[in-house]
């Protein structure tokens, strides 16, 4: 049943493997050489060759069509390079700022070289499973390199060994691990769905004889003999399971301990892009479940978690207390509106939608990196213990600031233009076209917004404005936080301009990238 | 399918879900621990009669498979954590007592019964008609690992899930492809791995492994 797509020679294999072959040969090096001198830029430089390789892999995508790679096993189109080049910019990001932040542990004393080593290839190994999570072809393969990303992340947000990072850990092995288990029997339902297809020849019947497998191309072409009851139980279980890894409600709670507790440059890579790659295999399902059961089945279970998702994060953002978790909360309330927007659905909405994925994940890791940074100078994550970051560590500060801003969706950041988006279609579809539900629900989603951003606002202005006497005690909870270089170091502050430069740039213009968005949205609007 | 082929069938897959209540009912870790392995036994009898009714050799070996990791190292990995650790043998208090977690998988069954009637609709056979029966024992597996307090109760509520999701997956097709069920056993080999070393560090900073403990993160 799987549509025939051209396979591809052997330097195009090799440049569609590349995103997945990099990292994980940057991992052996850091496994085999460790954490020295010339192994510091390794990361970067994989980083860097991986955005290279996906850049290459996206125009060709969009010059020659979608294709096949390594016997069938990749799947290269508009919508999976588009996910690729999302991963390896932030990465780009995360890579740039690692080393200080890495300098600094070693130099406080929380972290060996070892444990600088080890962190370097688990993280080269983390961004090999996510890109193979967005290249697979096959669902089953998806749901492994899913699964894989838990296992690998599981000891980097459990590195610092201390109780709440050991608690962190376990919350989100535990609660990652049994989300995903559920999207695995989504997979087994789907499967037989997949199997036991319903043949207009036979008169709606089962047919026996022909099978979809699990491959997202063959699922979509054969999603319309689906029977429906079998498959609405997948899509309800995909869509919970593979929502708990994405930070939505009601499987979020080991998001925020997670993301807070992870060292800086992991937490970034989490909340930037990791969520971002779950909530795609559910754009994915939802292409098929809108086949097989008509677009609203779907979108009710979207809005509802987009809803839930928005309302947690909401009220956990009011009085938070603490920094780091406070941006993890932010995300929960992103990967809501990512909800919302493919609830909606259509080509405008998901074209939003994935530029939002691209906006968020650098404005966050801009984020999360500056707060990492911001932990290693005062030693603490507490926004009360904080104050007048303005006066001491302007360059900071005003990267943190700018950073909030954008986050909350100010022009000309493209979090704006993407939010915007979301909600126009949002509105239009919901009261044009008869779906008051999806009317009424992007209105509360902007009302929960507005209160979320006027959170924000709040707490990041307490810490950056202010009298800066506090700021300047030095560190009480860390032993050796005061070692960490005042200045901040070169490559740490290009990454930070760089992201916030980024999406200020793609909020103006998407430039060359609009036409893989339109070609990927098409892609995720099951119009191949 | 022969009636003894299909009366086999509903025995193991009868001991699959008597074997996820019992470890609602037991309180003793080592015995829970066994109970676990007793479903691993089952779970590959389940597949090996599958394998007898097809003639199929692959499923027959994916029943050794099954038997060696579900019934041998994985509760192997589970007695090692429990006797590295200090001497807690005990579920002493559950969110939910023992009287209600019965009632509670008897709910769970019932929903699982109602809620996959349309897989048992859309190829009735002896084998999808035990669906419910896997589904049933992936929600108790969930309902256990919400409830339990004990790193290791925990750790069984997590098997228990995937032994269920194992079962329906034999039981609607022939498994999901050779890649896959390998990579799926893998993945569930190495979730355990780490869940054991952490629970190993867990003991080096709280001093136990009751999840009480863990108290220090919450809004």
């Amino acid at each position: 049943m799987t549509p025939d797509l051209p396979a591809l020679g052997l330097p195009a294999t090799l440049l569609a493997v590349a995103p997945i072959l990099v990292p994980a040969l940057a991992a052996v090096v850091y496994a085999l050489l460790g954490w020295r001198p010339a192994t510091v830029w390794v990361a970067t430089l994989s980083a860097v060759a991986v955005l290279g390789s996906a850049i290459a892999l996206a125009s060709q995508v969009l010059r020659d069509g979608p294709a096949f790679a390594v016997g069938g096993v990749l799947l290269l189109d508009p919508a999976s390079t588009y996910m690729v080049v999302v991963i390896s910019a932030v990465a780009v990001l995360a890579a740039l700022a690692t080393p200080t932040y890495l300098h600094a542990e070693i130099a406080a004393g929380r972290a060996s070289t070892r444990t600088a080593a080890r962190h370097s290839g688990l993280v080269q190994a983390f961004l090999a499973a996510m890109a193979l999570a967005v290249l697979a072809a096959d669902l089953g393969v998806v749901w492994v390199a899913v699964e894989a990303t838990t296992i690998v992340t599981a000891f980097l947000v459990g590195q610092r060994r201390t109780r709440t990072a050991v608690e962190a850990a376990w919350k989100y092995v535990v609660i990652c691990s049994a989300g995903i288990s559920l999207a695995l029997l989504g997979i087994v339902v789907l499967n037989f769905a997949a199997q036991h297809l319903n043949s207009p020849r036979l008169g709606g019947g089962p047919d026996a004889g022909s099978t979809a497998g699990l491959t997202w191309t063959g699922l979509e072409a054969a999603a319309a003999q689906l029977d429906p009851g079998v498959t609405r139980i997948a899509v309800v279980l995909l869509v919970v399971g593979f929502g708990t890894k994405a930070g939505l409600a009601p499987l979020h709670a080991w998001l925020p301990d997670a993301h807070s507790q992870a060292p800086a440059p992991v937490s970034a890579l989490m909340s930037g892009v990791l969520l971002a790659v779950a909530f795609y295999a559910i754009l994915r399902v939802k292409v098929i479940s809108d086949i097989a059961m008509g677009p609203e089945f779907a979108a009710t279970l979207l809005v509802l978690v987009a809803l839930a998702s928005l309302l947690v994060a909401a009220s956990l953002l009011i009085a938070q207390r603490d920094y780091k978790r406070m941006l993890a909360y932010s995300s929960i309330e992103h990967m809501g509106l990512l909800a919302l927007g493919a609830a909606v659905g259509g080509p405008a909405a998901i074209a939003a939608v994935l530029l939002h994925v691209l906006g968020h994940g650098m404005v966050k890791s801009v984020l999360f990196l500056g707060a990492g940074r911001l932990l290693q100078i005062t030693g603490t994550s507490h926004i009360d213990k904080v104050r007048g970051l303005a006066g001491s560590q302007p360059l900071l500060a005003g990267c943190l600031g700018v950073g909030v801003l954008a986050l909350i969706g100010l022009p000309p950041f493209s979090i704006f233009a993407s939010e915007l988006g979301i909600a126009r279609a949002g509105l239009a579809t919901g009261f044009n076209t008869g779906s008051p539900l999806l009317g009424w629900a992007t209105a509360a989603a902007l009302v929960i917004v507005a209160v979320i951003a006027a959170a924000l606002i709040g707490h990041t202005s307490r810490m950056l404005l202010g009298d800066d006497h506090k700021t300047l005690v030095p560190a009480r909870e860390g032993p050796g936080a005061a070692f960490a270089p005042i200045v901040l170091p070169r490559s740490a502050a290009a990454a930070l301009l760089l992201g916030l430069v980024a999406t200020a740039a793609l909020g103006v213009t998407t430039g060359p990238l609009s036409a893989l968005l339109g070609a990927a949205a098409h892609t995720l609007t099951g119009a191949q | 399918m022969s009636a003894v082929h299909v009366q086999l069938l509903n025995l193991s897959a009868g001991a699959l879900l008597l074997s996820a209540v019992l470890v609602l009912w037991r309180r003793e870790l080592v015995v829970i621990i066994r109970v676990f392995a007793v479903q691993g036994i089952a779970l590959a009898a389940l597949i090996a009669v599958l394998g007898a009714v097809q003639g199929s050799l692959e499923l027959a070996v994916f029943a050794v498979g099954v038997l060696v990791l579900r019934a041998g190292v994985l509760p192997g990995l589970l007695r090692y954590a429990l006797a590295s650790g200090p001497q807690e043998r005990r579920e002493t208090r559950p969110l939910v007592n023992v009287a209600a977690s019965l009632l509670a998988a008897a709910v769970l069954t019932l929903l699982a019964l109602a809620v996959s009637q349309p897989i048992t609709a859309l190829a009735p056979s002896s084998a999808t008609q035990a669906v419910p029966i896997g589904i049933a024992v992936v929600l108790i597996g969930f309902f256990v690992l919400v409830t339990r307090r004990r790193a290791v109760s925990q750790l069984v509520g997590f098997l228990l899930m995937d032994n269920g999701i194992t079962a329906v997956g034999f039981l609607t097709t022939a498994g999901i492809g050779l890649v896959v069920e390998v990579g799926v056993a893998l993945d569930v080999l190495l979730v355990v791995l780490v869940l054991q070393i952490l629970t190993g560090r867990m003991r080096e900073v709280f001093g136990g492994t009751d999840l009480d403990e863990l108290r220090e993160l919450s809004d």
